[in-house]
């Protein structure tokens, strides 16, 4: 009942032929945080894209919070993503924006009204502990940051839901453990996270759910579970 | 919508405009430079076409009375021709007035044909109009055959070939024209376009949290009509002067003719209107369409 998302034999076949996904069925409850995993190619960007419906499924239904997406009319889309809060790998910031006007710049575009836009910029720039760079540009910043500004970015609507895409992939050690810190609160507060990863690290010492990826199949599904491949 | 979306829309808009200042100048002068032929063009054709009318709705068949008939034949004669089909009104012109019609169209020279005065060779005629042009035809034949009717003469040939010039000249212009608007849209297109792939990853972001495609459109929408229309302002006042000289240096001498120009201020407040709505549509199409495939997130 508490499904967050629910994937039924999930297929997606790009247009040149490859089948990135081949029968996907799973369930994520709410308020769960799960690592998706798998070699390169295995389909986990592909996963990750069908969830705030970058891509269609060629075949098959996936619920977010009990609404089928995948025949979602493309004037609801927009709508529908606002419920959904997304992390790249490569952050996806604007350099002629401050970092405060990055963050206010997703309120501003569902046209969220301009003092609950304040408050709640602040809120989150403090949730990510960069309230003292709000007037710095990208290209100022550290790569984390630059990612903490995005995440801040990606949940100032208060989505449900946050999808992450390797999002320490371009980022350190140290860097990166400071991201999973603000992941990590998100999802205390009660946000399912999702997050495709290649860090063998994270996962093992983080402990959540992995779902194992490869050839566009669900090859593992453990709680609590280890990354599972070397490095 | 929201006034504070407006105006965030209107700042986007203009700052864009500002920062490919060229590239607006260069779109802008296209629509110009379009706009300035379409105008001349249908200055011209609206002309033209309403010279046309005129003469379409001046057809007449000129009945040639005999010079025997009697007055009292002649009235019979009028009123067997006030019964013949299509026939709409018939105008009795007396020789004396056609010699005078006659000697007044061909202006100063008259001097000449002042012993025409004295013998006027001219007949008597009924002058028939109908009610469309191409109805003279049968009604001439009809009207042949009544008695005391010497000749029947109608605008064979001039009528027609005037509106096959017409016809001509709309359709080419009519290519030329969409051919240049064409164009326009073109390269407003592709201005836009430019200023897109600047702002595309603004727009993908925009996507991404949610924004709809019409909040993403506004801006490149504004855009597109602002050229459009900053693009028709030199054409509106070229029109303007081009017809000012036109209308007062060729009405008089053509009114001599029975030629009748379409007025100044009729004509100028529609073409300006016309040449505006025209460039605003070029512009709007032009920007709507360059940012179409970037919404396809
Ligand atoms: N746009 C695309 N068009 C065609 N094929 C694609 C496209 N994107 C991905 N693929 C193919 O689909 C399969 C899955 O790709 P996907 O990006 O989901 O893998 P991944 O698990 O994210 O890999 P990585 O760990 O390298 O990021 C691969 O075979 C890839 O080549
Ligand atoms: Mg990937």
């Amino acid at each position: 009942m508490d499904d967050m998302i629910l994937m039924q034999n999930v297929w997606k076949a790009y247009s040149n032929g490859v089948m990135a996904l081949n029968g996907i069925d799973l369930s994520v409850k709410q308020g769960e945080f799960v690592y998706i995993v798998g070699p390169s190619g295995a389909g986990k960007s592909t996963f990750i894209k069908m969830i705030f419906r970058e891509l269609k499924p060629t075949r098959g239904k996936i619920f977010i919070n009990h609404k089928n997406i995948a025949t979602l009319r493309e004037r609801q889309v927009p709508y529908f993503r606002r419920k959904i809060g997304v992390v790249f790998q490569d952050f996806r910031l604007l350099p002629k924006l401050t970092v405060y006007e990055n963050v206010a710049f997703a309120l501003e575009v569902i046209e969220e009204n301009p003092k609950a836009i304040k408050k709640r910029v602040m809120e989150v720039l403090d949730l990510v502990g960069l309230k003292h760079k709000l007037r710095s540009f990208p290209d100022q910043l550290s790569g984390g940051e630059q990612q903490r500004v995005s995440i801040a970015r990606s949940i100032c609507n208060r989505p449900p839901v946050l999808i992450a895409d390797e999002p320490t992939g371009n980022l350190d050690p140290e860097t990166s453990w400071q991201i999973m810190d603000v992941f990590t609160r998100i999802n205390e507060q009660g946000t399912t996270v999702v997050m495709a990863t290649h860090n063998k690290d994270i996962v093992n010492r983080i402990r959540h759910r992995v779902i194992a990826l490869e050839g566009g199949m669900v090859v593992r599904d453990e709680q609590e579970g280890e990354y599972g491949y070397e490095a | 919508m929201k006034l504070r979306t407006l105006k965030r829309h209107l700042n986007e808009s203009f700052k864009s405009l500002a920062r490919n200042g060229w590239m607006t100048f260069a779109s802008v002068s296209a629509v110009t430079v379009s706009l300035v032929l379409v105008g001349l063009f249908l200055m011209v054709m609206f002309n033209l076409n309403k010279i046309a009318g005129d003469i379409e709705n001046d057809v007449q068949v000129r009945v040639y009375i005999d010079q025997s008939a009697t007055s009292v034949q002649q009235n019979q004669l009028e009123s067997n021709l006030k019964q013949v089909k299509n026939v709409q009104s018939v105008t009795f012109q007396s020789k004396q007035q056609g010699l005078n019609n006659l000697l007044q169209s061909m202006g100063s020279d008259k001097s000449t044909f002042q012993d025409l005065q004295k013998q006027n060779p001219l007949p008597n005629v009924f002058i028939l109009k109908t009610s469309r042009p191409e109805q003279t035809v049968q009604v001439a034949q009809q009207v042949k055959s009544l008695p005391y009717v010497s000749d029947v003469r109608y605008g064979k040939g001039t009528v027609e070939k005037m509106f096959q010039f017409v016809n001509i000249a709309r359709n080419v212009g009519i290519v030329l024209i969409i051919g240049l608007l064409f164009t326009s849209v073109f390269l407003i297109a592709n201005t836009i376009k430019l200023t897109i792939v600047a702002r595309r990853r603004e727009i993908e972001i925009m996507k991404l949290v949610g924004a709809t495609n019409a909040f993403v459109r506004w801006p490149y929408f504004i855009e597109g009509l602002f050229m459009g229309i900053l693009g028709s302002v030199i054409p509106v006042f070229l029109v303007m002067i081009v017809y000012h000289f036109a209308y007062y240096n060729l009405s008089g001498n053509l009114s001599q003719m029975f030629i009748r120009l379409i007025p100044y201020q009729t004509m100028t407040a529609n073409l300006s209107l016309l040449l505006i709505g025209i460039g605003a549509i070029i512009g709007v199409w032009g920007s709507l369409n360059s940012v179409r495939k970037f919404l396809k997130i």
